[in-house]
Parts: C-alpha cells; sequence; structure tokens
C-alpha cells in the first residue's frame, strides 16, 4: 500500500496540484487580458473602456463570462455536430497542453523534457485545426472562408518561427528550455538576434491571428469568420483559446529571447525580485505590444500577408540561420 | 512499468482503431480526421521507446503541416456520397481479390522475413551515455550519412521544383501590386493640382 501510494498516487496529486495551479492563474490572466487590452485601447483612442462594472471595470471579464456561461447554445441544423463542438475544445486544450513546458522560474516547469522547443513547435501547429475544423463543420459560407485562410496563413508563418527557433538553438546548443533561458544569462538574444525577435514577434501576430493579420476572422468581409456560427460556451472556449494562445506565445518569446525569468542585470535591486515575477513583467511587456499593434494598424490585405510571410520572412530567416551558424563557427562560439 | 504499459495500450489501441476508422468512415473528412488522431497517437508510441524526436518530428511535420493541406484539399472537393456508393456491388469482387492477393503476398514476404541476429545486436546497443536521442541522432545523420542525407534533400527539391514547373501557369492580365515601383513614384506623377473655377468644373 505504502509503495502504491509512494510510486503512483502521490505524484499524480503532486502533478495535478502543479497543473491546478498553473492552469487557474492562466485562466484568471486570459480574463484580465480582456479587460486590460480594453482599457490599454480605449487609452490610445482617448476614451474611458469599461469602468460600470465594479471599481475600474475591474469586475468586467466575470460580467462577461457569467453572460456568456447562461446564454443558450445554438447548433446549426446543417453543421457536422460532433466537429462543431469538438473545435472549439480542441482549440482551448492545445492551449492549456502548451504550457506545460513553460518555465516560469527556476526550475518552476510542470515537464522539463529535453525536446521542450519541438514540443511548443508541435502543440502550436496544431492550432490550426480547430479553426479548419471549426469552419468546415458549421456548413457556411463565411466561417469556411475564414478557416481556409487561417489554414494558409499560418502554415506560411509557422515556416519562419521554425527559422527563427533553429538560429536560437545554434546559439544555446540544447532543446530544453530551461537551457535556452540559462545559456541567456550574461546577454538576452534580443540583443544579437534582434531581427529574428522581430521576424518571431510579427510570426506571433500572424500564428495567434491577432491584428494586422485577422483575416481568418475579418469582420468587414467575413462576418466573424469561423466564429460565425459559434455562441455560448463553445464561443467561450474560442475566445479563451486565443487569448491563452497570446499569452503562450508572448512567453515563448520571452524564454527564447528576454532571457525568461533572469533580472536585466545579476545586481543588487534586480535580483530581489523572484524570477516568476521577471517572467509576468516581460510577458505583460509583451501583451501590451500586441495590444498596441491592435489600436495601432490596419489590417493586411491577403496577398501582401502571404507575400510577406513567403518573399520576405522566409528568405531572410533562412539568410540570418546560415549567417549565425556560420558566425559561430568562425570564432568557435559554438556551444558545447 | 504498468502505468508505461497501459499507455503503451492505450495509444496502440487507438492508433488502430483510428487507422480501421480512416477506412470505415462515411465522411472523407471524417477520415483525415482519423487519420490525424492515428498520426498523433504513433507519437505517443514514439515517445514511449524514448525516441521524443522523432515523435516531435512526427507530430511537426505529418500532424502539422502535410495533414493539414490534405484536410484542406478533401474539405474542397466535392463528393457526392450516394454517387460514391453507387456500384460498390459490381466493383466488389475485383476490390476482393486484389485485397486477398495483397494478403496473401505479405503472409508469404512475412513468413519467410529472418531478421539478422547481427541486426539485433546492434538494436540493442545502448545509445552512448550522456547524449540525447536528438544528439545521437545528429551525430549519425550529419557524420557517417551526410552525402545521403544531401542526396535524400536533393531529391525532395527536384520534386518541388518539378511540382512548381508542372502547375505553374502565366497568366495574362494578372495585376500585381509591386511595392517598390509604388514607393519611388514621384509625386508629380501621383497628384496633379488643378484651379477650378466655379461653375466650371467637368
Amino acid at each position: 500500500m505504502a509503495e502504491f501510494w509512494d510510486g503512483y498516487l502521490l505524484p499524480l496529486v503532486i502533478i495535478v496540484a502543479q497543473i491546478l495551479a498553473l492552469v487557474v492563474v492562466l485562466l484568471v490572466a486570459v480574463a484580465y487580458l480582456t479587460l486590460f487590452e480594453r482599457k490599454v485601447m480605449a487609452a490610445m483612442q482617448l476614451r474611458r473602456g469599461p469602468n460600470v462594472v465594479g471599481l475600474f471595470g475591474l469586475l468586467q471579464p466575470l460580467a462577461d463570462g457569467a453572460k456568456l456561461f447562461f446564454k443558450e447554445t445554438v447548433i446549426p441544423t446543417g453543421a457536422n455536430r460532433a466537429v462543431f463542438l469538438f473545435a472549439p475544445m480542441l482549440t482551448f486544450i492545445l492551449s492549456l497542453i502548451a504550457w506545460a513546458v513553460i518555465p516560469v522560474g527556476e526550475g518552476m516547469v510542470i515537464s522539463n523534457i529535453n525536446v521542450g522547443i519541438l514540443y511548443l513547435f508541435a502543440i502550436s501547429s496544431l492550432g490550426v485545426y480547430g479553426i479548419i475544423m471549426s469552419g468546415w463543420a458549421s456548413n457556411s459560407r463565411y466561417p469556411f472562408l475564414g478557416a481556409l485562410r487561417s489554414a494558409a496563413q499560418m502554415v506560411s508563418y509557422e515556416v519562419s518561427i521554425g527559422f527563427v527557433i533553429v538560429t536560437v538553438l545554434l546559439c544555446v546548443g540544447s532543446l530544453n528550455l530551461t537551457d535556452i533561458v540559462m545559456a541567456q544569462k550574461n546577454v538576452w538574444f534580443f540583443i544579437p538576434l534582434f531581427p529574428m525577435f522581430v521576424i518571431f514577434f510579427i510570426s506571433a501576430l500572424a500564428e495567434t491571428n491577432r491584428h494586422p493579420f485577422d483575416l481568418p476572422e475579418a469582420e468587414a468581409e467575413l462576418v466573424a469568420g469561423y466564429q460565425t456560427e459559434y455562441s455560448s460556451m463553445p464561443f467561450a472556449l474560442f475566445f479563451l483559446g486565443e487569448y491563452a494562445n497570446m499569452i503562450l506565445m508572448t512567453g515563448v518569446c520571452t524564454v527564447l529571447f528576454l532571457g525568461g525569468w533572469l533580472p536585466p542585470f545579476d545586481i543588487a535591486p534586480f535580483n530581489w525580485i523572484p524570477g516568476p515575477l521577471w517572467f509576468i513583467a516581460k510577458v505583460t511587456l509583451l501583451l501590451f505590444v500586441f495590444v498596441w499593434v491592435r489600436a495601432t494598424f490596419p489590417r493586411y490585405r491577403y496577398d501582401q500577408l502571404m507575400r510577406l510571410g513567403w518573399k520576405v520572412f522566409l528568405p531572410f530567416s533562412l539568410f540570418w540561420v546560415a549567417l549565425t551558424a556560420g558566425v559561430l563557427v568562425a570564432f568557435d562560439w559554438v556551444p558545447k | 512499468m504498468t502505468v508505461a504499459a497501459l499507455a503503451f495500450y492505450l495509444f496502440a489501441f487507438v492508433t488502430i482503431a483510428s487507422g480501421f476508422m480512416v477506412i470505415a468512415a462515411r465522411n472523407p473528412v471524417h477520415s483525415v480526421l482519423f487519420l490525424i488522431l492515428a498520426f498523433f497517437n504513433a507519437a505517443g508510441l514514439f515517445v514511449l521507446l524514448g525516441a521524443e524526436f522523432l515523435a516531435m518530428i512526427l507530430v511537426i511535420v505529418y500532424v502539422g503541416a502535410v495533414a493539414v493541406l490534405f484536410l484542406f484539399v478533401v474539405m474542397m472537393l466535392d463528393i457526392n456520397f450516394v454517387e460514391l456508393r453507387q456500384g460498390f456491388l459490381q466493383y466488389l469482387p475485383i476490390g476482393g481479390a486484389i485485397g486477398i492477393i495483397l494478403l496473401i503476398e505479405l503472409l508469404l514476404v512475412l513468413a519467410g522475413w529472418v531478421i539478422e541476429p547481427a541486426t539485433i545486436a546492434a538494436a540493442r546497443a545502448p545509445t552512448v551515455a550522456g547524449l540525447s536521442n536528438t544528439e545521437a541522432l545528429g551525430n549519425i545523420i550529419y557524420t557517417d550519412y551526410v552525402y545521403l542525407f544531401q542526396a535524400a534533400g536533393m531529391v525532395l527539391l527536384v520534386a518541388m521544383i518539378g511540382a512548381i514547373v508542372l502547375t505553374h501557369r502565366q497568366r495574362e492580365g494578372v495585376r500585381k501590386q509591386r511595392i517598390s515601383e509604388q514607393v519611388n513614384r514621384p509625386i508629380e506623377d501621383a497628384v496633379a493640382i488643378r484651379k477650378v473655377e466655379p461653375g466650371q468644373g467637368a
């Protein structure tokens, strides 16, 4: 009995507790990211934003959630029910399971696997299924067009994300995310690899279907794209999944380029602050830029989007991979 | 140990079941979705074998890229399900005959298959201590088999160029955006300022 407890039950209890701790924090973060976005956009557009529900509108996300929860779930008659309901669940699940390998502090990671970055890349490349399945299962024109656009868009930008990851890996010599952060002890990678940082950030915008690349749900042309036929909780799952993906991509960007949980300088006032707080601060900064971009830029046209992905980012990131590899070999800086 | 065994049977069962559903599902889109499930569970089997690099590559390449394009094409096909089922009985004998022949051939091959003892011994050899399987794989591919690896890359490149040549056609009258031209256009060409008398503009 004791063996069973130590061997199976205790690890299970610990893992479940870790997962709950992460997911609860993440969902609260997602809820308040919506408020953050509305407040920041309002400030940029000289408005007040939500300020009625609770102090400074702080209860607004809860009110929105409760409203969605009590709405009726409408499933169109022509829809393929199983796929229609599975698609939002898939989007939501994928946005959560990727967090298993993200280190938010020294040793603070649920699963420290040694192919961590490949796992993240694999999970983020699955994200397109939620959208393409919802577009097809809705059995309606606008969602289908949105899904097709999104499939092409996400596949295109994954290619350049792949090359950005390869560049970082060349400088680290490991696929483990903790190793990637520790390799940035002296200098964060966004300084030597600044162009790749920019490419990764823009590709992350495209990958999460954010402005200015939100063509899958372009409301002026496609009503709401793949979300058109969704209501109530399925819609809420899409929404949560998208925002959790935003936080995920900014988290990955932090780990790859901004030194994860490391303080900017390893001296007195900076290293008093615990690592997770640094991580949260960096993620918040990047999320602010996400919102800033949304408030600033008009939407790309579809051919411009494809041109940027295939004719600008792909050759440039390929060139940069070769350049980084060449510099590392020439100066004998290849990590052992 | 039991957890690993349970996980193995779960992955193996789902792989086989979804593989069966790929050919049994009536809707082709469901077939592709089951195919994706099969890929995913095969990746799970790789993880259980300790080949996590192969597992991730399987998910990234097959599930993340190939199957997306597959699904893309199948969704856009306009398939008439009633027409698809027509003539099922008519083609059953010849289809069944081909299936049986293939089965017999497979059985003959498998019955006479002897694995060389040296290979088994090599497969049991543990990987070099302190190397993750990503590094071990990299060492083998990029040192021992680097020319074969390059040749495989060349074959893929030729296939890609071939596909582009076959499908690319020059179309007349396509309006293309040339951003450099737009940016370099002098203001005199783009804007004309005219003074128009009231009532004279046409």
